[in-house]
């Protein structure tokens, strides 16, 4: 009989304890509603949208840098060479 | 380059270091969340586009009246800046925009208008580069439309039908977010200032070694 008794208390603890998850189980649908904008859990991330202007921003910025500290250093090189070549000429 | 140059491009490099912490920290809007946060980049660029766009005429228009070459360097210099910060508004606008207005684009008067600045500054540099002899005057008369365009960007929200917020919402702001604002424009203020000052350099350079070759020719 106390071992009855155990086995049903584990049983009916068992019930309750997973009743929670057949309470959680989505409705049948038996229709499809059409609305005019997404669930809020639906709609578009804004994370990805705001890393993206960030990063573009950064990004163009060092780019650019780089694209007139090369264009410097070009310009650079050719005036010392040139320079060079007209003290070596006898003109500087 | 000047004494000022690089402890100024250290602050600033600081500045855009701290930048992402600070707009972090700031409060969310109420409608637009999380993608707000973009405004705190997208609008020192706005500014610092219509800021080049006028640095660009006034130094045009100076060109044109004194002949001073050192006036059409620096114009030269604004107008390559005005499509690099152009460039940024006209991106960071529309992934703003897909989020809280669920469009990438809109023809309103001020997206329109900037625009058409950014197209004209793209036309200086084009008629810089390949148009020949006399290009530095019409380049000049180009930037003075480009100038006149900028009050009207400016006021377009406030006179014609659009979505976006109009001027006052800058002054509308609580500090929380007005003084992320205000340090994102003190960044990108500095670092405009520094970039003008490399790109004039180099057109400086540019010049000098344009004379060195003309001194070899005689």
């Amino acid at each position: 009989m106390n071992r009855f008794l155990r086995l049903a208390g584990a049983c009916l603890f068992a019930l309750l304890c997973a009743a929670p998850s057949f309470a959680q189980q989505p409705q049948q649908q038996t229709e499809f509603v059409p609305v005019d904008s997404l669930p809020q859990a639906e709609q578009m991330a804004a994370a990805p949208l705001l890393i993206a202007a960030y990063v573009v921003v950064l990004v163009s910025f060092f780019v650019y840098l780089l694209s007139v500290a090369r264009r410097m250093q070009k310009v650079q090189t050719e005036i010392e060479r040139l320079e060079a070549d007209m003290k070596k000429a006898g003109r500087g | 380059m000047p004494r000022w140059f690089t402890p100024v491009a250290m602050v600033c490099g600081l500045m855009f270091a701290i930048s992402p912490l600070i707009i972090a920290n700031a409060p969310y809007e109420r409608e637009m969340g999380l993608v707000q946060k973009i405004y705190y980049y997208h609008m020192p660029s706005a500014w610092c586009f219509l800021l080049s766009a006028i640095v660009c005429g006034v130094a045009s228009a100076r060109y044109l009246a004194k002949g001073d070459p050192r006036h059409d360097r620096l114009a030269i210099a604004a107008a390559e800046l005005t499509v690099l910060f152009g460039l940024l508004t006209l991106i960071t606008g529309p992934l703003w925009a897909r989020k809280a207005w669920g469009t990438w684009w809109v023809w309103d008067a001020r997206v329109t208008s900037s625009f058409v600045g950014w197209m004209i500054a793209w036309s200086y540099i084009i008629l810089r580069r390949y148009g020949g002899p006399g290009s530095d005057k019409l380049a000049a008369g180009l930037a003075l439309f480009g100038m006149a365009n900028v009050p009207f960007i400016y006021i377009s929200v406030n006179y014609w039908r659009t979505i976006h917020p109009p001027t006052t919402v800058v002054g509308s702001l609580k500090v929380s977010m007005g003084a992320p604002l205000w340090f994102c424009v003190a960044a990108f203020v500095l670092l405009y200032i520094l970039l003008i000052k490399m790109r004039t350099r180099l057109e400086e350079q540019r010049a000098r070694l344009d004379s060195l070759y003309l001194n070899l020719d005689d």
